[in-house]
């Protein structure tokens, strides 16, 4: 291809702007890419985190903020629900597990779970995986813990050590447990969920290490001695716990039961389908998201106009390379065709670097929202439509590119034979 | 001169946007082989004329027949073909792609037609025969033709003016550059390639010191017909 490599030669000759050209490209594509990726992994890690749960229920409440709170940690909840409420639940025909969650306390800003050996046996995230334990066991003394795989792995903890849970959910607590520590019994295998930034304690210590504590604040004196506590193990049932998940025997049991419990009579409660719910969620986001989109398009934009004043600034200083070429007997179409060719290379090695870029925020970006907001985001390349969308913008780097290809035509036809500097 | 390579019968040619022709010529003629110095004040007409041979530009009526074909008669893309196939052009400077070397600047004819290339033969071997014609030293050859003087550039776009063996060579000033050795060391050089190649040589100049080395001289503002803006 002779004449493609005298196009490569010419674009070398300019690679300074050319770098700075597709930068510009590629730092909107980047943008582009990256919204639309993070949208899609973001959602996909709401639902996996979800995905085995039919029913989640909590005290009366707005559905979006009850799956926030119980599920992912973000807010806390305003009303508890009583205990009495759980066991009639887990009764009922229809369910086929109900697993307890008792929050509100932490321990070096993870959240603690008070719940029952139920959820390790229950719980599905995922494409529907059961919790395996990566080391240890399930606890089985009152004062044992497991703690999730990211929890261990940022703390250094193994099985054996001691900690101390801290009353409230801030990363700073002032009021620790520590008439109470606790002993790790397992770490959970890697879940990509929530699960992996919880600690897991029974019910029954929940409720242990909150005696005297009913104020919000321990009354000095008025624990309860851990020996004591063992004892009276089978007794120390809480009166109020924070949400319930259920898994029923049937899907289509679902919406009958959801109506049930959000109809009962004994106490206020809510009960939401996890993934209606998140497409609640994503309509309150969405127009977020569409800012967003419509700002990153509009910088792509910019970039593409970005490439079309480079394209025309250097059609001037071209001229005479045109009329070089026209004198030694290339065609103005031949001339046009290249002004093309380098719109599209440009444009290519823009959407190619932005698409690098974009993959290599989010590869960077995944550990921060997984700590902060406990959301799971894989790295994975783009869906289709971010690939036609991709090929759409190439597309209209050509069309762009027009403008100055018909401009160098009409000009190679208007200067004649003369070479002008 | 046995036979007439370019003749030119009632040739008129108005720039778009002017309200006058600038060039109106009843006859004209170049013989095969003929080396032709035109000359003529600026405004004579010299650069259009070139530009209607070169097929860069259509004339508004007339008849130019150059080697048994009307060129007023081809279309666009025909005449792109004809100037690419016959014409070797050597401008006043800055003739020169500067980012390629010497030697992709001379073989630059050969991309744009094929027939050129294959009269060339051997493209590297007629390149580096017509640069040491042009009296280049070789170890500018590899070169940037941005790094060579203004003599040797305009050397170097006689060599590419003539490879592939072209049946016509134009030149539009292609001295003005020089300093007066210079210019007749160029023209000794550029005449014993365009013989060494059969060709033809229109050479366009205002500077009449050197015309009296050619076949023939002519005067275009003699022959043009078209009344020369005041």
């Amino acid at each position: 291809m002779n004449l493609l490599a005298l196009a490569w030669g010419s674009l070398l000759n300019r690679r300074f702007a050319v770098v700075l050209t597709i930068c510009t490209i590629a730092l909107s594509i980047g943008l582009l890419v990256l919204v639309e990726q993070l949208r899609a992994e973001v959602r996909q890690g709401f639902y996996r985190s979800v995905s085995g749960t039919d029913l989640i229920v909590g005290a009366r409440t707005a559905p979006v903020q009850l799956l926030l709170y119980s599920v992912f940690g973000i807010g806390d909840a305003t009303n508890n629900i009583s205990f009495q409420t759980y066991r009639e639940l887990s009764e009922v025909r229809e369910v086929a597990w109900a697993v307890p969650m008792a929050l509100g306390d932490s321990h070096r800003g993870f959240r603690v779970v008070g719940t029952s050996s139920v959820f390790f046996d229950h719980f599905q995230y995922g494409n529907r995986q059961p919790l395996h334990l990566a080391e240890g066991r399930v606890f089985d003394d009152l004062f044992e813990v497991v703690v999730g795989h990211r929890v261990a792995r940022q703390l250094g903890y193994s099985v054996g050590d001691q900690i101390v849970l801290a009353h409230g959910t801030g990363r700073v607590s002032l009021q620790q447990h520590d008439d109470h520590p606790f002993t790790i019994s397992g770490i959970l295998a890697p879940t990509a969920t929530p699960v992996d930034q919880q600690l897991f304690i029974s019910l029954a210590a929940h409720q242990a290490i909150h005696i005297g504590w009913e104020s919000g604040m321990q009354r000095p004196g008025a624990g309860i001695d851990a020996d004591a506590a063992r004892e009276r193990a089978e007794e120390l049932e809480p009166q109020s716990i924070t949400s319930i998940m259920l898994g029923l025997t049937s899907r289509a049991a679902v919406f009958g039961l959801q109506r049930r419990i959000n109809d009962y009579r004994a106490e206020a409660l809510t009960a939401v389908m996890p993934g209606i719910t998140l497409q609640e969620l994503w309509r309150i986001t969405g127009l977020a998201e569409q800012i967003l989109r419509v700002v990153a398009g509009l910088v792509v934009l910019a970039g593409l106009l970005g490439m079309l004043t480079v394209l025309l600034t250097t059609l001037n200083e071209r001229r005479r390379e045109m009329a070089i070429l026209r004198a030694n007997g290339a065609r103005p179409v031949q001339i046009a065709g290249l002004l093309l060719f380098e719109a599209g290379l440009i444009a290519a090695a823009g959407i190619a670097a932005g698409l690098l870029l974009a993959l290599g925020v989010q590869f960077m970006a995944a550990p921060w929202l997984l700590e902060h907001y406990g959301v799971h985001v894989g790295v994975s390349l783009p869906e289709l439509g971010v690939w036609q969308v991709l090929g759409g913008i190439w597309l209209a780097g050509l069309l762009i590119a027009l403008v100055p290809a018909l401009l160098a035509y009409r000009r190679t036809l208007a200067d004649g034979m003369q070479v002008r500097s | 001169m046995s036979e007439s390579l370019l003749s030119i019968e009632q040739l008129s040619f108005t720039w778009p946007g002017t309200p006058r022709p600038v060039l109106d010529l009843p006859e004209f003629s170049l013989g095969r082989g003929e080396k032709l110095f035109l000359y003529g004040p600026s405004g004579s007409g010299k650069s259009t004329l070139l530009a209607l041979i070169g097929g860069l530009v259509r004339a508004d009526r007339g008849r130019m027949v150059f080697d048994g074909v009307d060129l007023t008669k081809l279309s666009g893309p025909r005449r792109d073909r004809f100037r690419a196939e016959q014409l070797g052009v050597i401008f006043q400077q800055f003739n020169l792609l500067p980012w390629l070397d010497v030697r992709a600047n001379v073989a630059l004819p050969c991309r744009f037609s094929r027939a050129r290339a294959r009269r060339a033969g051997n493209i590297q071997a007629a390149v580096e025969r017509l640069l040491k014609g042009m009296d280049l030293d070789p170890d500018l050859w590899m070169r940037r033709a941005d790094a060579l003087s203004v003599g040797q550039q305009q050397r170097v776009a006689a060599a590419r003016a003539l490879i592939g063996q072209p049946a016509l060579v134009l030149a539009d000033e292609p001295t003005s550059a020089l300093d007066s050795d210079r210019r007749a060391q160029f023209l000794d050089l550029l005449f014993a390639q365009v013989e060494a190649a059969d060709s033809t040589l229109l050479f366009v100049s205002h500077d009449r010191e050197l015309a009296a080395r050619f076949d023939r001289q002519l005067d275009l503002s003699e022959i043009n017909q078209a009344e020369v803006a005041a």
